[in-house]
């Protein structure tokens, strides 16, 4: 499985996507360029936590599509994550098994780690591991209105995608539009 | 530590509608953290300060007026996200931190951090005041008011000499 078809399905579902920075947001600004799209450029490893802070503040379902390097960056967020757990928070963690922005330095989930077994463990419920876009697909439809997270393995390819052309204030101002147009 | 002057604190966080709250705790934060706890607004406990930047960002984005109340080692666990995220993307956040390493320190381990946040404030370019005693609270309320009129990050340094003070 490819991270650009992951990104194709969760982004077709609607409602709000925090993307993590690099070739994720690149891949998601080629397929559909949407302005409930909120394209990360830089803090790696913040966007589950940005995801938890406007899921915690609006009603929306929030997807947020973070990375293998990216959330072992910030591990402590899981606990966090898990004793908030808000319904309409759905991590999506894209687990290729490296640090594939920067020349494909092998991560830790490549080896002994096991990023779902590590969610458990912090409390996170329910955790899935999914290898094709079908059950992916069936597991969002299932979940859809539930805390949720699952952990997609890809393989390590990047396709030839522009840089996002957006300054970022002009994304926060066209989120935070469709963040507000979108509150029930 | 002086609960007149937490009671303050909080006052004029909720009189400024702030209304999302991270926290990594602190001792002399301890008084207004107790406080924020009985209180019907959103207060997340973060597991490091970078974390709470990360939230507090979200929270913005969600239409909420964040703070993020630390220690001054904090500083140094969120300067990435405070510029690469929260300032880049023009997103509102009011830091209110307690100032260690000055007069008085009984902690040699926070002399390098307490010396080195307004330095560190400056290179960042983010405002801030320094609130030694209680006269000094209207600056802190002009200080998130900015914040929240100007979509900036700012920061409130706390320091112990605004709690020893006897009222």
């Amino acid at each position: 499985m490819k991270r650009i078809e992951v990104l194709k399905v969760v982004g077709a579902r609607g409602g709000l996507i925090v993307c993590n920075l690099g070739f994720p947001s690149r891949e998601l600004f080629s397929q559909s360029d949407k302005p409930s799209h909120f394209y990360m450029l830089g803090s790696m490893g913040m966007a589950s936590s940005i995801g938890l802070g406007l899921a915690l503040s609006q009603k929306k379902r929030v997807y947020v599509i973070d990375g293998d390097g990216s959330l072992l960056m910030n591990l402590g967020s899981l606990a966090t994550v898990a004793h908030q757990a808000p319904h309409n928070y759905c991590l999506i963690v894209i687990d290729n098994q490296c640090y594939s922005s920067t020349g494909n330095q092998p991560t830790c989930s490549s080896g002994k780690t096991d990023l779902a077994e590590i969610a458990r463990a912090a409390g996170i419920s329910p955790v899935k591991v999914l290898g094709n876009l079908k059950d992916l697909e069936d597991c969002l439809d299932l979940h859809h209105e539930m805390f949720l997270m699952v952990v997609v393995k890809t393989d390590s390819s990047n396709p030839e995608v522009p840089h996002i052309p957006l300054l970022p204030r002009v994304i926060t101002r066209r989120f935070m539009g469709e963040v507000r147009r979108s509150e029930k | 530590m002086n609960p007149h002057i937490d009671s303050e604190i909080v006052t004029i966080m909720l009189e400024e509608k702030i209304d999302f709250i991270c926290s990594v705790p602190c001792n002399m934060l301890a008084g207004v953290l107790n406080r924020l706890h009985t209180l019907p607004i959103a207060h997340i406990p973060v597991t490091r300060e970078e974390e709470g930047v990360g939230i507090a960002a979200g929270a913005a984005l969600g239409g909420k007026k964040p703070a993020l109340l630390m220690q001054n080692s904090g500083l140094g666990n969120s300067l990435n996200a405070l510029l690469s995220l929260t300032k880049l993307y023009g997103l509102p956040l009011s830091l209110i931190i307690s100032q260690r390493g000055g007069k008085g320190e009984k902690v040699s381990a926070q002399m390098p951090m307490g010396k080195a946040t307004p330095n560190l404030l400056k290179a960042a370019r983010i405002d801030y005041v320094r609130i030694k005693k209680r006269e000094d609270l209207i600056k802190m309320r002009r200080m998130i008011r900015k914040t929240f009129d100007n979509h900036r990050v700012t920061a409130i340094l706390l320091l112990r000499t605004l709690w020893d003070e006897t009222h």
